[in-house]
């Protein structure tokens, strides 16, 4: 029979050998090697699995025999924790979206899950492969060559034409006109401004556009730098001109609650007359069945210059959408073969099956390409200078704060001051 | 019974295995990240110590201040709220509706049983203004008001989030208070009735003090869900508009994972769980009173 003080003693290691385990189990592991070849990336991105996948079943199809392509989908507001905790257990995919801030991929890129993609394209073979305006996009916004551009967006506002020639108006060019056209559509009871503030971005893009109009195309490196404040007068007077936006009623009521298909459908059933978003709503507005005002009918026009401000339209805001990129440590033949196929593909069947403007070159010209798309590729041709958006250089939490006060900017529940404010306190 | 207990193997044998999946799932957790509170960083940045920074942060952020009162007023409210009208149903089954109790309590209980992402969403589109009106604002216009923005300010986004969690509790905490009305001997109450007590004295004077200790119970189970508040609120506002309806679980996950700061989130974490601590001691002491002598 045992002592009680033997039990005691056997419970006591019992309980420690356990938390031993415990903690050892919880510990992340190294890195896995990948039997397919597997893209997580965000629910609301159906275009890039969808290429991928046609490159799989065609040019790639070598590749994909070799190694699979898997895709697996999360919605873009938990992308952030996903990408936390499969880094931190060493389990991230081959190719995943690499979050929804800069500084989270340059987090990433920091700690080694990222590929440096100047070095591995090269060793490739097919870096030529990659348009250098988009590679110098990546640079300024990444800290290095760490995302591959599937997409290169132009943003700026599309209009509905016919709903401006019914009303008589001319294309605004300066803020103020855009402010009167939009009055005069709220007057004749049509939506001025259809945008999505349970994303929040659509809005803040308002603000950054405004302050690059206005404080020129380095307004935002002076807040990076520290040399200026979101609190300061010059700049809590983009967020005044976008709240009077919501005060005049130039959003939907309850447009905290409207999601980005919603805006999207508004504009496209007629419903709204402007829509404020990037190069990639193409592919929504070159797609018949959803599209009730026909894509002839949409026009693009440059952010609206601010008079008397240092900034102008021709400095068109751009990305490369939310980015997708390789983990570093998957990089050996297939994966490598893989990339290969995609950087030398990608271009041409993304224009042709999704109108998707991407920053790979074209290998061939791609044949059957809308109108609107073509006019929105000669004007990312024509485009010398970019500035970038208001989030771009913020922190995930002063993004988030961003985007998730902004309607209640334009609802009046905040007050320009106290969003700039709130933003700049979280920046960095 | 005595004999077995007695014996320390026997003791071993029947807590050991308890005891272990206790330390691995909860203990061991909840001592890393008491660790991880002395700590900057996260997993993809590796982790630095900063001794007691998140604790300075923690007095001085405003967000975390605005969190913790949301969390004590949702608290508060919601408590009241489901336990008042939890002892009420419990009075209307015990009293009024007797033997046939059975249907209404089903029925009343049925909301707990459904996922609380489902009854966010249902409340979202019942409360809604965009895209569609949904048949609260709908019933409003009928009436001759304006449509409300529930979700587009703070303050009437905690009436729905309130509404919402109230009702989806009600009938679970109207259950549990029944099974200790059920449990008065009915010659108490019969001999109350005889002395000419009414129906508000019988409670007041009777019921009352005898389901005191299952109302206590009530009342601390439901602070402590309460306070702990995530996926119904999650579901219906994710915290907004802007930070307004974000309780301190919630600052506390987007601190730890989307933010990437799990030592700043675990300092919450802490505070969440010293709140609940004294909140539930305050309510063990204030309970010990004798509510006959009252």
């Amino acid at each position: 029979m045992a002592s009680p003080g033997t039990i005691f003693r056997a419970a006591t290691l019992a309980v420690a050998g356990t938390t031993v385990f415990a903690l050892t189990a919880c510990t992340g592991g190294g890195g896995a090697e990948h039997s397919e070849f597997s893209l997580l990336i965000n629910t609301e991105n159906n275009e890039i699995p969808s290429v991928l996948t046609t490159l799989s079943e065609g040019v790639c199809s070598d590749q994909n025999n070799a190694l699979p392509l898997e895709v697996e989908t999360v919605p873009q507001t938990n992308l952030d924790q996903q990408l936390q905790l499969l880094a931190g257990q060493g389990d991230l995919p081959v190719l995943y979206s690499a979050g929804n801030a800069p500084a989270l991929t340059e987090e990433l890129a920091d700690s080694g899950h990222v590929m440096d993609f100047e070095e591995s394209l090269t060793d490739l073979g097919v870096i030529d492969r990659v348009e250098p305006a988009a590679i110098s996009t990546i640079e300024n916004l990444y800290g290095g060559f760490h995302v591959l551009p599937f997409e290169y967006n132009i943003e700026g506002i599309w209009y509905n034409k016919a709903l401006f020639e019914e009303h008589d108006l001319a294309v605004p060019e300066t803020w103020d006109e855009l402010v009167a056209a939009a009055q005069t559509f709220s007057d004749a009871g049509v939506l001025p401004f259809s945008a999505s503030g349970e994303q929040g971005w659509p809005i803040t893009r308002f603000i950054g556009n405004y302050l690059y109009r206005d404080l020129g195309p380095d307004a935002m490196e002076r807040i990076e730098s520290g040399e200026a404040e979101l609190d300061d007068p010059e700049y809590v007077r983009a967020a005044q001109a976008v709240a009077d936006l919501g005060e005049a009623g130039f959003f939907e009521e309850g447009v905290g609650s409207i999601d980005m298909d919603t805006s999207t459908h508004q504009f496209l059933t007629g419903d709204a007359a402007m829509f404020y978003m990037g190069s990639w709503a193409l592919s929504d507005f070159n797609n018949e069945e959803g599209n009730d005002i026909g894509a002839e009918n949409i026009g693009f026009m440059p952010f609206p210059e601010v008079e008397g401000g240092e900034g102008n339209s021709d400095q068109l805001a751009a990305n490369v959408g939310l980015p997708v990129t390789m983990n570093a440590q998957a990089l050996n033949e297939d994966t490598g073969s893989w990339m290969s196929c995609i950087v030398e593909n990608y271009g041409t069947t993304g224009l042709e099956q999704e109108n998707r403007i991407s920053g790979f070159t074209l290998g061939e010209e791609p044949e059957g390409v809308p109108q609107l798309t073509q006019d929105v590729q000669e004007l990312v041709t024509d485009t010398d200078e970019t500035v970038l958006w208001f989030e771009a250089l913020f922190s995930t939490e002063a993004t988030d704060t961003s985007q998730s006060n902004a309607a209640p900017l334009v609802t009046g529940s905040l007050t320009p001051e106290e969003f700039m404010t709130f933003v700049q306190a979280d920046l960095f | 019974m005595k004999q077995v207990l007695g014996d320390k193997r026997a003791i071993l044998t029947l807590v050991g295995p308890a005891l272990i999946v206790y330390t691995v799932v909860m203990l061991v957790p909840v001592m890393w990240s008491l660790g991880y509170t002395f700590f900057d960083g996260n997993a993809i940045t590796g982790f630095r110590f900063t001794g007691l920074d998140n604790f300075t942060r923690l007095w001085e952020d405003t967000k975390v201040h605005d969190a913790f009162v949301f969390t004590l007023k949702y608290a508060a409210v919601v408590t009241v709220g489901q336990v008042l009208i939890g002892y009420g149903l419990a009075l209307l089954y015990v009293f009024v509706l007797r033997r046939y109790s059975a249907t209404v309590r089903t029925l009343l209980f049925f909301p707990i049983v459904l996922p609380t992402v489902a009854v966010g969403l249902l409340f979202q589109q019942l409360f809604s203004i965009a895209p569609q009106t949904g048949p609260v604002n709908s019933f409003l216009n009928m009436l001759g008001f304006a449509s409300i923005d529930w979700f587009g300010d703070g303050g009437s986004a905690f009436v729905v989030i309130a509404v919402m969690d109230i009702w989806r509790s009600m009938g679970f905490y109207g259950v549990l208070l029944y099974a200790g009305l059920v449990d008065i001997p009915e010659d108490v109450l019969e001999a109350a009735r005889t002395d000419g007590a009414g129906p508000l004295r019988l409670v007041r004077h009777v019921v009352l003090p005898l389901s005191w200790p299952v109302l206590v119970s009530a009342v601390i189970f439901s602070i402590n869900g309460t306070l702990k508040v995530f996926d119904s609120i999650m579901a219906l506002t994710d915290g907004g508009p802007g930070t307004s309806t974000s309780p301190l679980t919630l600052y506390m996950f987007q601190t730890s994972f989307t933010y990437g700061d799990y030592g700043y989130g675990s300092s919450v974490a802490l505070l969440l769980t010293l709140l609940c601590l004294v909140v539930t001691v305050f309510i063990f002491r204030a309970s010990r009173r004798d509510l006959t002598k009252g």
